[in-house]
């Protein structure tokens, strides 16, 4: 747990955030260290999602302060922080949302593509990373030809092909059923362990909160720290 | 955790496991610890008390002591009584158990009966079921396919568990109104 204090890379301290006159986060506080998979709990509509964009930066908190690597983020101009999405960050969600007009390859070279790499450097790089997570042959298939679980596994190569310093996961295995999401799991987290990735992981599910090394529970817009957390 | 409970759960495993192939004691023993023993593996004493009691019973024979060294020499053969016990006991439904007095659930009425705050009760809780499955989690990166069965069924039961936890939490106020004097 100290690790998370002394080398938080990113932290929300005190986070509270409305929509209209519904307040979803009420001076949440929650930080996970580099290279830390962190599941973040909670029932639907207990603010979990709402966290996350503002620990991502697509959302400004109402109140509170977000930090990001030892720097403001939540103080930073639309641009900034969507340069910092672009280059730093990962996401993954409940369903893929690939481009289907784009194949997989193409998929998982976007983030390189907008980040100035050459066309055909980020396409070797993106077959590496299907490779990786045992998509080979499938390179140029559109996420119509896709399972459910291949597509989120793609999905997975675009989140990690950047090489961003965390990875944010919404409810990941969401739309999967239970072995395909289990596949997906233990991807996500081998890689994040190999890439020394930090992934904040929401998730109602405990199966899923299971692969993370700590988690937090959302409730009522605030968030607790469990006692006795996986080590 | 041991997967089998009761000297019941023991002697028909212990069949079945003679039922595949004819077996002495110590490998018998070596294969109930690696498919069903987990933690628990099964004494020598409690290994051969069932043995001696199969063979009384007519369910497998041991054979006579073979020459070679050590004392565990005998082969145990199942018959034809034993095979049909095992296809008995494969063929009926394991009881359904609720668990409907769980400590779990003991300790939680109690908390609320007596004022305690069972809402940090349901936390820690919670927190050791995770914790638990984050253990069982790490045991499925195993090859060995019974071990992530095994950690498999242990899972859904926590899971099931903490569903329980949730709900539970989430009514703590109606649960305080009802059992309070």
């Amino acid at each position: 747990m100290s690790a998370a204090i002394i080398e938080a890379i990113i932290e929300a301290r005190g986070v509270a955030k409305s929509f209209g006159p519904t307040p979803a986060l009420r001076g949440a506080a929650v930080s996970a260290a580099r290279g830390e998979i962190l599941a973040v709990m909670g029932p639907s509509g207990s603010g979990k999602s709402t966290l996350l964009h503002c620990l991502a930066g697509i959302l400004v908190p109402d109140q509170g302060e977000v930090w990001f690597a030892g720097r403001r983020l939540d103080t930073r101009s639309e641009a900034e922080r969507s340069a910092l999405r672009r280059d730093r960050f990962g996401f993954i969600f409940q369903s893929g949302q690939l481009v289907p007009e784009l194949t997989a390859e193409e998929n998982v070279a976007m983030p390189l593509l907008w980040s100035g790499t050459r066309h055909g450097a980020a396409l070797a790089r993106a077959r590496e990373w299907l490779g990786r997570l045992g998509l080979e042959g499938l390179e140029r298939r559109r996420s119509g030809q896709l399972s459910g679980g291949q597509a989120q596994r793609v999905a997975l190569a675009r989140g990690m092909v950047a090489g961003p310093d965390i990875i944010f996961a919404d409810e990941p295995t969401g739309s999967l059923d239970s072995v395909s999401g289990e596949g997906v799991m233990n991807l996500l987290t081998d890689a994040a362990r190999q890439e020394g990735t930090t992934v904040i992981l929401v998730t109602h599910e405990a199966r899923v909160a299971a692969y993370a090394d700590r988690y937090v529970v959302v409730r009522d817009g605030t968030v607790s720290t469990l006692t006795g957390a996986a080590p | 955790m041991s997967v089998l409970s009761g000297p019941m759960s023991v002697s028909l495993a212990l069949l079945g496991l003679l039922e595949r192939e004819p077996s002495h004691g110590y490998d018998l023993k070596r294969e109930y610890d690696a498919y069903f023993g987990h933690g628990k593996p099964l004494s020598f004493g409690q290994l051969y008390a069932t043995l001696a009691r199969l063979d009384r019973d007519g369910k497998a024979i041991a054979g006579p002591a073979e020459p070679g060294g050590g004392p565990d020499r005998k082969r145990y053969v199942i018959t034809d009584a034993g095979t049909a016990d095992v296809e008995q006991w494969l063929s009926e439904p394991a009881p359904p158990e609720p668990g409907l007095q769980s400590t779990l659930f003991t300790k939680v009425l109690l908390a609320v009966m007596l004022g305690r705050p069972a809402i940090r009760f349901l936390d820690l809780q919670r927190a050791a079921h995770l914790q638990r499955m984050h253990e069982l989690t790490e045991l499925k990166r195993s090859d060995n396919m019974a071990d992530v069965l095994l950690a498999d069924h242990g899972l859904y039961h926590l899971e099931a568990d903490l569903r329980w936890i949730d709900h539970t939490a989430a009514r703590l106020d109606r649960l305080t109104q009802a059992v309070r004097r």
